[in-house]
């Protein structure tokens, strides 16, 4: 809870902040308060969230619960948000009048990720991907003058209105079906004998859950915004929106169908599976086909997605043993290598205007880190050893498995034309010769940045080489 | 201990390599590799005096999927260990060679980190630990061969290999998973299964499971050695790498795929190696006599080299599959000699390559007038490459040839092509470079320099002592190629 409150507050803190007119306080503020809030998160760890002695986990007549499950994937947007916070810089330097702000409606969506992963009450759930929704939709329009970005932020703001309707309507014909919004006594409805004959409204309501949060998780087929929304969102958020979104729609997609729905896997177990190979197919497909690295990025991204609904085919009933490990595990893999990729990419898009990859031509030479961390991350997204992405992929296969090893292969054979693109980037880095248009000049990173950059690829090849210390977790 | 000392010290000197430049950078690259192959050579004393026991190294990696981090050293991995800290600081004097490299430290970065990738695949005791070394050596390679490399083909001709090895290695993954699958708990774990050697060696599964377990394990190694028809990246990525990437290519690297089989295929799914013994028999000796075909009409010496080296391999996978003893001993003697042999002839291929230029057997000839020294090196390289007897070649491709025997006589027949073929196109090759009309280069090429004849030392004596005294190292494979067929043949 202690999270939650300090994250309100200051993020109302630092809006007055904003009338200083000066952004040097606002990111040294900004990151205390994150790595405030990350460090008290973790210490309701095995402690239920009383730890402060403030507040009792289950809050609000019972609609939150702190639990291990919820401290773990919280630390993970909090780290995120953490990481990814540096790479702001140039909003700092280029005077940004906005900045309070952006950076106020970051620590907003993050109360609301937050809510996301901790609900117990499907109306915390909503309001949840509300705030993070909402915060969301502004930012990625935050690049006022910039045409790209308008689209991207109507687009998001229209498709992602219609989902929360659906989303909306699920909720109520689930309620209708079982009169509880309660996740366990949900459980306890759908699998009493009584209710028997409410199947139908039942179901239609958990497949409109299902659309609804798989829209938010951008999993095919409704992850068509994604590509155009990523674009043309500044790469700052871009990289908030694949990362912290992303990780806490599957914390909360996992929660509600391993605590809420178990009984009522029937009809969401084949739908989370079609859906998963269509996401690992168009996903992959799509990324192989782009020339600008910010767009295979977020096709990627779709394709990660595909890799995490696996993970929740193997959900079974409880949060916690190998399918919410693998969840877990790999959404931290993912975030990390995913900031430090877009780190990256906006460094080299900022000072040599070039979004493709032959844009990256020539960094092998120019800025070794950045080409260095750039090319972990992409072995961490490709799941190849010695990177935390091949746990990730590791955890969640094993953990498919033994439930079904036809979708295993499936996801092993698209890992495989996963490899193909992420390549690309690396290529372009180490091997290519640079094109006429592309300065050679190094580019300019400063040490807060480059420091971030080496703890998130150093982070990586922790995860790859010594996962033990965080793979027995849930 | 000293087997994980052993794996990562490499690893932590390419580390420190970040630190120095020039020709400190040299010396500590040189100096680690040398102080590696002393502690080859240390485990190789341990081993002799107390056994593999003591080289044992057990610790909880994940413990709750029950993957440790094994690794251990018996005969068959010291052989392997030992060629590859013999080759490695050869390869890096010859790295040395090249001033033109840009980033040269990192290029002996590369070479140390792919190292500890090698010895850690050749010491592996636990599947996954085995893939994780398996992968980790792709990377280091993959930049060597082409980032260094000029060959204007070098982006398409890297990626293919990668990819094609890569695909091939997910599939062994893929099959180890299953496997993993199917395992019980290991002894004192909390974990459901377990990912070591031992428990996959326990498991008795289905002769039909095994059957496409087999080809999902197999396609790692396929594309490694590789196998006729999974080779084609492979001349093109030995011609156009740089010599010490190709080096530790052909050397070392191919190694990895029939360890693999020895180590991790036979004795995991003999059933379905049973099943596929015949194909896998059929493709090995067609592809010996395809590669000895090529290499006939060759003009390039690194691409003659490269489809020799795989007829050559040809063989020892057709000695593997005959699954009998002497062709198993026989595979591992002739691992240590055509690693040896290989990394000799790339040598020879890129001394001329430096003098002259060129690789082309058309611009060259006459050569031997100025290069006495040269001459000798690359005539015993290519001896042995053409197994003459009393060199490390001979025995292992005898003991080859003697077990595809055993297995069918018309089979034997055939691989034994093998030595003539090879006969062939080795001396026409050495003919048409040294020998013969006078070139534009008879004149001013220089001969070897002291420090290049120190290079082909080790691999003359290691070609006579392979030769001579193949006992060593036979004596020390004996016990575990016999333990592998006493698995594959319950």
């Amino acid at each position: 809870m202690l999270p939650l409150v300090l994250l309100s507050v200051f993020g109302i803190v630092n809006l007055f902040l904003g009338f200083l007119r000066s952004n040097r306080v606002l990111m040294p503020f900004v990151l205390v308060v994150l790595a405030l809030v990350f460090g008290l998160n973790l210490l309701d760890w095995n402690h239920a969230g009383s730890i402060t002695g403030l507040f009792d986990s289950p809050y609000i007549s019972q609609m939150l619960t702190v639990d291990n499950y919820s401290v773990a994937f919280s630390g993970i947007v909090l780290l995120t948000a953490l990481v990814l916070l540096p790479f702001s810089r140039s909003y700092v330097a280029a005077g940004e009048p906005n900045l309070a702000e952006y950076y106020s409606l970051l620590l907003f969506s993050l109360v609301g990720a937050i809510m996301m992963v901790s609900y117990n009450h499907l109306i915390m759930l909503f309001v949840g991907i509300e705030i993070l929704s909402i915060s969301m939709y502004c930012l990625a329009g935050s690049d006022k003058r910039n045409v790209r970005s308008n689209e991207a932020a109507l687009k998001y703001f229209l498709q992602g209105a219609f989902a929360t309707g659906i989303l909306l309507f699920g909720m109520a014909l689930l309620y209708g079906a079982t009169g509880t919004f309660q996740l366990s006594e949900l459980a306890a409805a759908i699998a009493a004998p009584a209710n028997q004959t409410l199947q139908p409204m039942l179901y239609v309501g958990v497949l409109m859950m299902v659309i609804g949060i798989g829209f938010k998780v951008s999993a095919a087929p409704f992850h068509f915004w994604t590509p155009d929304v990523y674009e043309g969102t500044p790469t700052f958020f871009t990289a908030f929106m694949s990362t912290v979104v992303k990780t806490a729609g599957f914390a909360a997609f996992l929660k509600l169908l391993v605590v809420a729905l178990p009984a009522a896997s029937p009809v969401w177990l084949p739908t989370i599976a079609a859906m998963c190979v269509l996401t690992l197919l168009l996903g992959n497909i799509g990324a192989a086909v782009q020339s600008s690295a910010k767009r295979m990025l977020a096709y990627s991204s779709v394709s990660h997605a595909g890799y995490l609904l696996l993970g929740l085919v193997a959900g079974q009933g409880k949060l916690s043993g190998p399918a919410a490990q693998g969840i877990f595990f790999y959404s931290l893999a993912y975030s990390i290598a995913t900031v430090a990729a877009f780190g990256v990419l906006k460094l080299v898009a900022d000072q040599r205007q070039r979004e493709d990859y032959a844009g990256l031509a020539g960094l092998g030479r120019t800025n070794p880190l950045l080409a260095f961390v750039l090319t972990v991350a992409m072995l961490s997204l490709g799941g190849i050893p010695l990177t935390g992405g091949f746990f990730g992929k590791f955890f969640i296969f094993t953990a498919v498995a033994p439930v079904n090893i036809w979708l295993v292969v499936f996801a092993v054979v698209m890992s495989m034309v996963g490899i193909y693109y992420y390549l690309r980037p690396v290529i372009a880095m180490y091997l290519r010769p640079a094109e006429p248009g592309v300065p050679q000049t190094p580019i300019v990173v400063d040490s807060f940045q480059s420091i971030t950059l080496v703890i998130l690829a150093a982070l990586t090849l922790i995860l790859g080489i010594l996962p033990g210390f965080l793979s027995g977790l849930l | 201990m000293l087997t994980a000392f052993l794996v990562f010290f490499p690893l932590a000197a390419a580390l420190l390599l970040h630190f120095a430049k020039g020709a400190a950078a040299r010396a500590l690259a040189l100096g680690a590799a040398l102080l590696e192959f002393a502690v080859a050579v240390f485990a190789a004393i341990t081993y002799v005096r107390s056994g593999p026991a003591s080289l044992d190294f057990n610790l909880n990696w994940i413990p709750s999927a029950g993957i440790t981090f094994h690794l251990g050293i018996d005969g068959l991995s010291l052989c392997l260990v030992l060629l590859t800290t013999v080759l490695v600081p050869i390869i890096l004097l010859t790295a040395f060679r090249h001033e033109e490299y840009e980033n040269p430290g990192a290029f002996y970065a590369l070479v140390l980190f792919m190292q500890t990738g090698l010895l850690g695949v050749f010491t592996a005791l636990d599947a996954f630990v085995f893939y994780f070394f398996w992968e980790v050596a792709l990377i280091p390679i993959y930049f060597l061969a082409g980032a260094w490399s000029r060959h204007e083909r070098r982006i398409q001709i890297t990626f293919k290999f990668f990819l094609y090895t890569i695909i091939g290695s997910l599939f062994m993954l893929a099959g180890f998973v299953y496997l993993y699958m199917q395992t019980g708990p290991a002894a004192g774990s909390l974990a459901a299964h377990s990912s070591d050697l031992q428990a996959f060696y326990n498991l008795k599964l289905g002769a039909s499971t095994q059957a496409w377990l087999f080809w999902l394990i197999f396609a790692a190694f396929a594309v490694k050695m590789p196998i006729f028809p999974f080779h084609t990246w492979q001349p093109d990525t030995y011609t156009e790498s740089p010599a010490p990437a190709t080096m530790l290519l052909s050397g070392i690297m191919l190694k990895m795929g029939i360890y693999g089989c020895l180590r991790w295929l036979l004795p995991v799914v003999p059933l379905g190696v049973s099943q596929w013994q015949q194909l896998v028999m059929v493709l090995a000796i067609i592809g010996i006599v395809y590669g000895a075909i090529i290499a006939i009409r060759q003009d390039d010496m690194k691409k003659l080299i490269a489809y020799s080296s795989l007829s050559h391999v040809g063989l020892m996978i057709a000695g593997v599959f005959s699954l009998k003893a002497i062709g198993l001993q026989g595979a591992v003697v002739q691992m240590l000699a055509h690693g040896v042999n290989v990394v000799g002839m790339f040598l020879v291929a890129d001394a001329i390559e430096r003098r002259t230029g060129t690789r082309s057997l058309a611009d060259l000839g006459g050569l031997t007038r100025r290069t006495p020294l040269l001459s000798v090196c690359f005539l015993v390289m290519l001896l042995s490459t053409v197994a003459l007897p009393l060199t490390g070649g001979f025995v292992g491709e005898f003991l080859l040839l003697e077990g595809v025997y055993e297995f069918n006589a018309w089979a034997g027949a055939v691989a034994g092509l093998t030595i003539i073929f090879s006969a062939v196109y080795l001396l026409r090759m050495y003919q048409r470079a040294m020998l013969g009309p006078e070139s534009a280069y008879s004149d001013t090429i220089t001969d070897l320099s002291g420090a290049e004849l120190l290079m082909f030392v080790p691999l003359i004596v290691l070609v006579f002592w392979l030769g001579l005294f193949p006992g060593t190292f036979l004596h020390l494979s004996e016990p575990v190629t016999s333990q592998i067929l006493t698995v594959v043949g319950r």
